[in-house]
C-alpha cells in the first residue's frame, strides 16, 4: 500500500493518537515544571528537611528508569491504596521524571545569575520571596531557556511509552495498526515522522520565539 | 586565471629561496594582499614590519600553507609551493603535492601552540618520528640536541603548562627545527611574552642567524631587535610592500612618508 | 489486594532478576560500544564539509534524536520481516540503541573536537603531520577530557533506557519482572526491585564516571 493510501486509510487513527499524545505533552510539562520548580529551589534551601526531600527527588526520579517508573506508578501504587487511570498515571510519571532533570536546570540557573542582583536586591529590603520572584526568577529563566527546550523534547518522546499502559496515544496507534496490517515501514515510519514535526517545527521554534520574547524584556536583544 | 605566465620551474640563475610572484589574497570583496612580488634570498633574513591588517601574518601563513592564495604563484628552492605542473601549466596543488612541497617549510606561532598532552621533548619528536619517519631514538638525539641549544635541556620531561611563555617559546622553536626546515618563519613570537622573557626567545633566534645559514621571514614589533639582525626589512601597508631596503639604512633613512610615520610610532610606543 | 511484602517471594525471584541484570549490563555495553564507534564516525563525516553529505545526515540524526528511542525499536525489529529479513529482539534492539545514542554521542564528540583551540591543527599542520596523525595524535587527545563528562552522562542513560527493549522481548530487567508479574500476579516486589536494583547500578556508575574524567585529564598532563 502507498503511502498515500496509507495515509488516506489510517490518516483518522494517527490524528486521534497525535491528539493524546499532545494533551500528555502539555499536562506532563505542567507537572515538570511545577516539580522543577519546587525542587530546584528546595535544593537550594536552608531548611533541611526540604532539601532532603528534594535531593531525594531528584536522585530517585533521575536515577531510575522512566519506564520502570511508569509501570510502578501504574501497577504497584495500587496496592498502596492509590489508584489512577492510566491517562493520569501516565502524564504523571512522564512529568514527575522530566521534573527531576529541570530542577537540576533551575538550581543551575538560579546558582548563574549574578551575585550582585541579590545584593542589590537585598539592600532595597525586598523580602525574600519578592527577590525571589520579582529579580531572580526572571533572570533564571531566560538562562534555563535553552536547555529547557531539549527537555521538552525529551520529554515529548517519554509521552510514548504511555502507550505501553495502553493509552491510546501516537505510539499506541502505529503499534495498533502494525498489529493489524503489517506494515511497518509506513505505521512506524510515519509515527516518527509526526513526532519529529512536532519536536523541530513547533517545539524548538516555539522555545526560540520564548528565548527572543524574553531576551526584549530583558533588553538584551 | 592566465597560468602560462607562470614557469614550472625558475630558471638556474634565478632561483632565490621563496618568491612571490603577483600574489593576491582575498577574504571576500576585502583585498588583503595584492599582487605581491617579493623574494628572499638563500641564508637571508628578512623582517616584516606593518600596522595591523597591513597584510603581513598573512604572507607567512600562505607560505606555511595555512591559507590558499587567490592569485599568483609562490616558490620555494625554486620550485612551485602552491600549484603543481600538470600538462605543461600550473595547476593548483593537490593536498598530496603540498603536503610533500610543505616539509620545507617550518613556523613559529605567537601563542607557542605546543601540544598540552607532551613533554617538550615528546613535542620535538612528533614531527621527526611521525612525518620523517626517523626512529625513535635518533629523533631523540636529534630533540635533545635543538633542545639543548635553546637552553632547555634541563626541561625536557615537563609539559608546556609548567613552563613560562619564553620557555614554551623556545621549545617551540627546536619543535620547528626538529624538521629541518630550508625556511624559517617567526610569527610575532614575542609579542604573546611578558617583557622580562622576550630576550631569552630574541638569543635564541639570534644565535640561529648567526650560526646557521637558514633562510628566515619574521613579522615583528621588536624594531631594535630587527634592526640588529636582519638582513632586509619590508614596510607592508594595506597589502603592497611600502618600502624595503637593507636593515641599517632602512631604519636610519626611511624615504617613505608612511614608512616615517609607522616607525615614529612604534618609537613612541617602545 | 493490598501492600504486604512476602520475603520469600522475593529471595525466589532474585536470582533470575540477577540474571536479568547481567542482561541489561550487556545490553547497555554492546549499545553503548556501538554509539561510541559509529558517532566518531559521523562527527567525522561531517566535519568533511562536504554539502552533499552533511547536509542529508545532519538532518538524519536530527531526526533521530528528536523521536522517541521506543518507536525506533519496533521500527527496527518489524521493518526487517516486511523485506523478508528476520531480525532476533536483541540485534534488533542493539541496532536501534546503538543508532539512537550515536546521534547524541556525535554531537559529544564535535563539541570537544571544536573546543581544542585552532593553533593546534596549525602547529600540526606546520609540522607536515598527516591529516591521520593530526586526529588520532593532537585533536582527539584534547577533545577526549571534555568529552569524557558528556559521554559518561549518555552511558548512565543509555543503560536506563535498556527497559525499552522489553517491547521486543528482550529478557533484560523491565521484562522479566513483566514476565515474573504475569506468572504470578505480584507486582510489587518485581518492581520495586528493578527500581532498587537501577538506582544501585546508576548513581556509583555516575560517580565513577566523574573519577574517570579527572583521571584523563591528569593521564593527559592537563
Amino acid at each position: 500500500m502507498s503511502i498515500w493510501d496509507f495515509l488516506l486509510n489510517f490518516g483518522p487513527r494517527l490524528a486521534s493518537g497525535t491528539l493524546y499524545t499532545v494533551a500528555q505533552f502539555f499536562l506532563a510539562t505542567i507537572i515538570a515544571i511545577a516539580c522543577a520548580l519546587l525542587a530546584g529551589l528546595g535544593k537550594l534551601s536552608g531548611n533541611w528537611l526540604i532539601r532532603g526531600i528534594s535531593v531525594v527527588y531528584i536522585e530517585i526520579f533521575r536515577g531510575t528508569s522512566l519506564l520502570v517508573q511508569l509501570y510502578w506508578i501504574f501497577f504497584v501504587l495500587p496496592f498502596f491504596g492509590v489508584t489512577l487511570p492510566k491517562f493520569a498515571a501516565g502524564f504523571l510519571s512522564v512529568g514527575l521524571n522530566i521534573g527531576s532533570y529541570g530542577a537540576e536546570l533551575v538550581r543551575g540557573a538560579i546558582q548563574q545569575v549574578p551575585k550582585g542582583q541579590w545584593e542589590a536586591a537585598y539592600a532595597l529590603s525586598m523580602s525574600p520571596a519578592q527577590r525571589m520572584r520579582r529579580i531572580i526568577l526572571p533572570q533564571a529563566f531566560v538562562i534555563m531557556l535553552p536547555p529547557w527546550g531539549n527537555l521538552l523534547i525529551e520529554l515529548l518522546k517519554g509521552t510514548a511509552l504511555v502507550a505501553l499502559i495502553s493509552v491510546t496515544d501516537l505510539m499506541f496507534e502505529a503499534k495498533q495498526i502494525n498489529g493489524s496490517t503489517f506494515l511497518s515501514v509506513q505505521a512506524f515510519g510515519s509515527a516518527l515522522v509526526i513526532y519529529y514535526i512536532l519536536a523541530r517545527f513547533m517545539i524548538t521554534p516555539f522555545m526560540r520565539w520564548c528565548e527572543r520574547a524574553m531576551n526584549r524584556r530583558l533588553s538584551r536583544a | 586565471m592566465d597560468m602560462s605566465a607562470y614557469p614550472l620551474e625558475l630558471p638556474e640563475g634565478d632561483r632565490p629561496m621563496v618568491r612571490f610572484m603577483n600574489v593576491t589574497k582575498s577574504y571576500g570583496a576585502l583585498v588583503v594582499l595584492d599582487q605581491l612580488n617579493l623574494d628572499i634570498e638563500r641564508g637571508e633574513m628578512v623582517t616584516v614590519i606593518g600596522p595591523s591588517g597591513s597584510g603581513k601574518t598573512t604572507v607567512l601563513r600562505m607560505l606555511m600553507t595555512l591559507e590558499t592564495i587567490n592569485g599568483g604563484v609562490i616558490y620555494v628552492d625554486g620550485k612551485p609551493l602552491t600549484h603543481m605542473p600538470k600538462n605543461g601549466v600550473l595547476v593548483p596543488a593537490s593536498e598530496r603535492y603540498l603536503r610533500k612541497a610543505r616539509s620545507m617549510i617550518g613556523m613559529c606561532f605567537q601563542h607557542f601552540n605546543l601540544f598540552p598532552h607532551m613533554t617538550a621533548l615528546q613535542n620535538c619528536m612528533e614531527g621527526p618520528v611521525r612525518v620523517l619517519g626517523l626512529p625513535r631514538a635518533e629523533a631523540r638525539a636529534r630533540s635533545e640536541e635543538l633542545l639543548e641549544m635553546v637552553g632547555m635541556i634541563d626541561k625536557k620531561d615537563q609539559y608546556p603548562s609548567r613552563l613560562s611563555g619564553g620557555q614554551q617559546q623556545r621549545v617551540a622553536i627546536a619543535r620547528a627545527l626538529a624538521m629541518r626546515p630550508k625556511v624559517m618563519l617567526f610569527d610575532e613570537v614575542t609579542s604573546a611574552l611578558d617583557p622580562e622573557v622576550i630576550g631569552e626567545v630574541t638569543n635564541v633566534i639570534r644565535k640561529l642567524v648567526n650560526e646557521h645559514d637558514l633562510t628566515m621571514l619574521m613579522v615583528t614589533h621588536q624594531m631594535g631587535f630587527a634592526r640588529d639582525i636582519s638582513d632586509r626589512v619590508c614596510f607592508f601597508y594595506q597589502g603592497r610592500i611600502e618600502e624595503q631596503g637593507e636593515a641599517e639604512a632602512f631604519f636610519t633613512n626611511p624615504q617613505r612618508d608612511r614608512t616615517k610615520q609607522f616607525l615614529s610610532a612604534v618609537k613612541d610606543a617602545d | 489486594m493490598s501492600f504486604h511484602w512476602r520475603w520469600d517471594f522475593t529471595w525466589a525471584i532474585l536470582p533470575r532478576l540477577m540474571w536479568a541484570t547481567v542482561n541489561t549490563l550487556l545490553a547497555s555495553g554492546i549499545g553503548y560500544a556501538i554509539a561510541m564507534v559509529l558517532g566518531l564516525v559521523f562527527a567525522l563525516l561531517l566535519r568533511t564539509g562536504w554539502k552533499p553529505l552533511t547536509l542529508p545526515l545532519r538532518e538524519a540524526i536530527e531526526f533521530i534524536r528528536s523521536t522517541p528511542l521506543v518507536l525506533q525499536i519496533f521500527f527496527v525489529f518489524y521493518v526487517g520481516p516486511q523485506f523478508g529479513v528476520r531480525l532476533s529482539p536483541w540485534v534488533s534492539g542493539m541496532i536501534a540503541i546503538g543508532l539512537h545514542y550515536s546521534c547524541y554521542l556525535s554531537e559529544v564528540y564535535r563539541a570537544g573536537i571544536e573546543s581544542v583551540p585552532r593553533g593546534q591543527w596549525e602547529a600540526a599542520r606546520a609540522l607536515n603531520l598527516s591529516t591521520r596523525d593530526t586526529y588520532m595524535r593532537i585533536v582527539i587527545p584534547q577533545a577526549l577530557p571534555t568529552s569524557v563528562a558528556g559521554m559518561g552522562n549518555y552511558l548512565v542513560g543509555i543503560f536506563k533506557d535498556t527497559p525499552m527493549l522489553s517491547v521486543i522481548g528482550v529478557a533484560e530487567l523491565m521484562q522479566t519482572a513483566n514476565a515474573i508479574g504475569s506468572e504470578t500476579y505480584r507486582f510489587l516486589e518485581p518492581y520495586t526491585l528493578v527500581g532498587l536494583i537501577f538506582l544501585m547500578l546508576s548513581l556509583p556508575t555516575a560517580g565513577l564516571m566523574r573519577l574517570f574524567e579527572t583521571w584523563v585529564r591528569r593521564k593527559l598532563g592537563m
